[in-house]
């Protein structure tokens, strides 16, 4: 198969405006340019004809179907992606769907990423490029499919036209027309230029196939952008080079919120290949060098000094104390959930259990560091970057570059990893619009070193947890109470998401309401509330967001409470779920494939969990033992229902994948001393190796009725599983993580 | 002055004797298939072979490394020919893949040294950091690039949408799939596995070689 990826433009040449079509065909992006300037009357279904459309159809060359399918002359295929490939694969996905409704021969597909310049020029035909929430596909695939579609119906009836026949009467396999009374064929790549000339179809008329019938889709086709990830042919946006080049290292204060009092240039300047020293806005320098490694070494010798702004004596002890009283106040606090009467119910209880459980802030760590290169002029500002969300990054550069928006172009790379870093605040984006602001004409490429990746993000929020349990005669759980008590994303990046002084979001998992995580147990006095409690820490979204700690609050207590009652992990959890069926099928899935119960080598101890998140319904079974505090997990079985499965072989990465992210969950921590971040570096931040990593098994209950995301939600029943696996083990539940905390480590 | 010979060729270069190989390669030469990770030797994304041993170039001195063959990962093999790139293609085992030029080498280098591996001969060499969490199938291509026979590929059970799960009190060893080695997929074969399984609560590597999937399962 064609495994041809057309990347977006890291070139040694910066003397013309690239975009990335550029790599496309010049004719493409002929096309491209004067159907942006074009009027948008025709995009009756988001597609648009081009603006040529009374010329001579053309007979060479590739030609613009719709918005997402460029066919050639040689039938070659051309999907083109609005949404960031970081690893996780959907851009093989999203072809993958376009290609089922289009009827191509997959063998000749390839992806080309748009750029949020041509988005925007366009009417955002591509629409939302954000790519973060495990939204990828599932907010994208009924239009891809349509443009799929869409497409088809155009090539058919450009076909039909020719043959003078009527479109009910032609047929497509593979990309090749046909004409079953006559005999006839036409190649795609014979009538694409008819078909672009045809009015798009309305929206109405298209009917999608039943994923029943997919033949490309629901497959565990192989990605499309593997082969230049093995030779190091793949350019991401740490690689860009261009003549004429400077670097440029970046150092923020490190107290977070602390100003830049003042620096002694002069102590650097001299020193080979240095340019210049520039601040910041007021929180951060940069050196600018001829090379990153100069930049970096004598950034490190220049003498800075920071006000602290009185966050110096902040630490993660007094951080802990701040989140404890935020489990019992009333102040702050709302109940999202209040069924029954949870005081009187566990009042009156045969059984109570009360615990508090925390979680650490935790860092994404991506393997490629922040970056960002601008190649700034007073009439224009260019941005190479790693971005989850490139319209956000290009909105960062107007910003950072004081250019109208329309004089700005981002050209997002292959990310090398995202995790939710680099999604929301373009932090990057900005330092390097400042820096290449200084240097109109020379890309500046900015690069923050590893410290100041683990040292500058938007952390995993912080949290505690209050839950207490009660129980009658019978070991039934009459009661519940959980009271989170941590730091709110939104309050540091959304403050707009929060409604009524409520912040919903930090009880994701918890919601009563069907749909994207909703709390699976039926329990009769349920009491779920939050209290926000901030700290001078930036945090953000981490894959999996808050899913990860609340599934850890809520299925290690409920182990606690099934062992409490006398019951069976798994009887337990199904005993309660009987109202939310999907919830209960996935659990039974993993027990089934897991062999819940079965007879284990002496020391071995299984642990269950079963969450929901991003539309997905999740379960876990781990198989650990404990000896010395030494954790080892020997088996995960992991299951997934995430209604319908795009590509068998990606979900299964990414399920694989999520355990390394889950084991962080359980063994690293960022920690807080004197207003800034400890853990500076792999060094002395725990995060999972290849030794650590056991077997996974992945389930697969798709039940095809509903569109769930994949990248993040098993991340959640990971750790829990493990934790209870542990409780089994050792008799003694986890209650504080990292898992040291315990006296225990993952081996 | 400093003479280095990297992947077979000669380049005199005006820097610093302590500037890192990493940034001489990186940004003096342009080769940038080799990656920065973390500059402290932790995270093996700048892996590069000096005399066919893996060492992490970020932390090396260039001035160390004259008069040694350096291979980067643009010079392991010609159209990435390698087995382990190979395997690694096979199995589609990068996803982000910008630490996988320095587990490729890393992996390379230990298939030089030890032939056929073990998972603890693997476990002791690969010890690069990969965040998008590709170790299962980094330990597969290992294994299937070495012709071991032991490396276990992902593993995936598929549940009809119709399964009457039988809450989870029964055993079902008997379904684990296992495939050593890799499974490719040939497209111009494959059949509708979504509704096959329907009617088949079989691990999907069974679905394939039932199903007249090309398939060089060991």
């Amino acid at each position: 198969m064609n495994t041809t990826f057309h990347a977006s433009p890291v070139s040694d040449d910066n003397t013309q405006e690239r975009t990335a079509l550029h790599n496309q065909v010049q004719t493409t992006r002929r096309a491209f340019l004067v159907t942006t300037s074009a009027s948008v009357s025709a995009l009756s279904l988001g597609f648009h004809v081009p603006g040529f459309a009374k010329e001579e159809a053309k007979t060479s060359g590739p030609v613009e179907v719709n918005a997402w399918v460029v066919i050639h002359p040689d039938d070659r295929c051309v999907i083109r992606i609005a949404r960031a490939e970081m690893g996780q694969g959907s851009s093989t996905g999203l072809a993958q769907l376009v290609a089922e409704e289009l009827e191509c021969d997959w063998k000749k597909v390839s992806l080309e990423f748009i750029t949020p310049g041509q988005n925007l020029a366009r009417d955002r035909v591509w629409k939302n490029m954000s790519t973060g929430g495990s939204r990828g596909i599932r907010e994208s695939q009924e239009y891809v499919r349509q443009a799929g579609a869409a497409a088809r119906m155009m090539l058919i009836q450009a076909a039909a036209t020719q043959w003078g026949v009527p479109t009910t009467e032609v047929s497509v396999k593979d990309g090749v027309l046909r004409h079953d009374a006559t005999q006839r064929t036409l190649h795609y790549g014979q009538v694409s230029a008819q078909a672009a000339l045809l009015s798009p179809p309305d929206v109405k008329t298209i009917r999608l196939k039943n994923p029943k019938d997919w033949t490309i889709a629901g497959k565990p086709a192989k990605r499309l952008d593997t082969a230049h990830k093995v030779d190091g042919s793949l350019k991401y946006a740490i690689d860009y080079r261009a003549k004429d080049m400077l670097y440029a290292a970046v150092k923020a204060s490190p107290v977070f919120e602390g100003k830049l009092k003042s620096f002694d240039a002069s102590a650097i300047l001299k020193k080979r290949g240095i340019q210049s020293v520039v601040k910041l806005d007021d929180y951060a320098i940069a050196v600018v060098a001829d090379s990153w490694w100069r930049a970096k070494t004598a950034l490190e010798e220049l003498p800075i000094v920071w006000d602290e702004v009185n966050n110096g004596q902040v630490s993660s002890q007094t951080i802990a104390e701040h989140l404890k009283e935020g489990l019992t106040s009333d102040k702050n606090v709302f109940a999202d959930t209040n069924l029954g009467q949870f005081e009187e119910a566990y009042g009156a209880s045969a059984k109570k259990l009360e615990a508090v459980y925390s979680t650490p802030f935790v860092t994404h760590a991506c393997m490629e560091p922040m970056n960002c290169t601008v190649l700034y002029t007073s009439e224009r500002a260019q941005a190479w970057v790693p971005s989850q969300n490139a319209e956000a990054a290009l909105a960062a550069l107007a910003d950072g570059s004081g250019l109208p928006i329309e004089k700005c172009e981002a050209y997002n790379q292959t990310l090398g990893g995202g995790f939710g870093r680099r999604g929301g605040p373009q932090d990057y984006v900005r330092f390097a619009a400042l820096v290449a602001k200084q240097y109109p004409g020379r890309p500046v490429k900015v690069l923050w070193s590893r410290e100041e990746d683990m040292t500058h993000d938007y952390y995993r929020p912080i949290g505690q947890c209050l839950l207490k349990a009660g129980l009658d005669e019978q070991g039934n759980l009459k009661a519940l109470h959980v009271r989170v008590s941590g730091q709110s994303i939104n309050a540091y990046l959304a403050p707009h998401n929060i409604v009524g002084g409520k912040d919903r979001r930090q009880l994701q998992g918890l919601w009563p309401e069907p749909g994207d995580a909703q709390f699976g147990y039926t329990v009769p006095n349920l009491k779920i509330e939050y209290a926000m409690r901030n700290t001078h820490v930036p945090v953000g979204a981490w894959r999996g967001v808050n899913t990860n700690q609340n599934s850890i609050y809520l299925e290690s207590f409920m182990e606690e409470v099934a062992h409490a009652s006398g019951k069976d992990s798994l009887a337990f959890r199904q005993s309660m779920l009987k109202d939310h069926p999907q919830h209960l099928r996935v659990l039974n899935a993993v027990a089934d494939k897991a062999g819940w119960g079965r007879k284990l080598p002496s020391g071995v101890f299984q642990g269950i969990a079963q969450f929901m998140g991003y539309g997905s319904y999740t379960a876990a079974v781990a198989e650990v033992s404990v000896k010395d505090g030494k954790v080892k997990v020997h088996r995960l079985v992991l299951a997934t229902n995430s209604g319908h499965v795009v590509n068998t072989n990606q979900v299964a990465a990414q399920v694989e994948g999520s355990v390394a992210y889950a084991f962080d969950s359980l063994q690293a921590e960022s920690s807080v001393q004197n207003g800034r971040i400890v853990e500076t570096n792999f060094d002395k931040y725990k995060i999972t190796r290849m030794v650590q990593l056991p077997k996974i098994e992945t389930v697969l209950a798709p039940t095809f009725d509903f569109w769930g995301g994949v990248g993040e939600p098993t991340i959640c029943v990971v750790a829990p599983a493990v934790i209870n696996a542990i409780f089994r083990a050792t008799g003694q539940p986890v209650r504080s993580l990292p898992l040291k905390n315990s006296g225990l480590e993952l081996v | 002055m400093t003479d280095l010979l990297i992947n077979g060729k000669k380049h005199t270069l005006d820097v610093e004797p302590e500037m890192p190989l990493l940034w001489v390669i990186r940004d003096e030469l342009g080769l940038t298939g080799t990656k920065y990770g973390c500059g402290v030797a932790q995270c093996g994304a700048c892996t590069v072979l000096v005399d066919g041993a893996p060492v992490r170039s970020c932390s090396f001195p260039n001035a160390a490394a004259q008069g040694k063959h350096i291979t980067t990962i643009e010079g392991l093999s010609p159209n990435a020919s390698h087995p382990v790139q190979v395997a690694w293609k096979d199995l589609d085992v990068p996803q982000c893949g910008y630490c996988q030029s320095g587990q490729i080498l890393a992996a390379a280098a230990l298939l030089k040294r030890i032939p056929k591996p073990t998972d603890k001969d693997i476990d002791e060499a690969m010890t690069n950091i990969c965040r998008c969490g590709s170790y299962r199938r980094i330990r597969a291509g290992i294994h299937q690039a070495a012709k071991t026979g032991q490396g276990i590929n992902s593993i995936i059970h598929m549940v009809p949408a119709t399964a009457a799960l039988s809450q989870g009190l029964t055993s079902q060893d008997d379904h684990l799939a296992s495939c050593s080695g890799a499974c490719e997929h040939d497209h111009g074969h494959e059949h509708n596995l979504q509704a096959s399984l329907e009617h088949n609560d079989q691990p999907l590597d069974q679905l394939k070689n039932s199903r007249g999937f090309s398939s060089n399962c060991a």
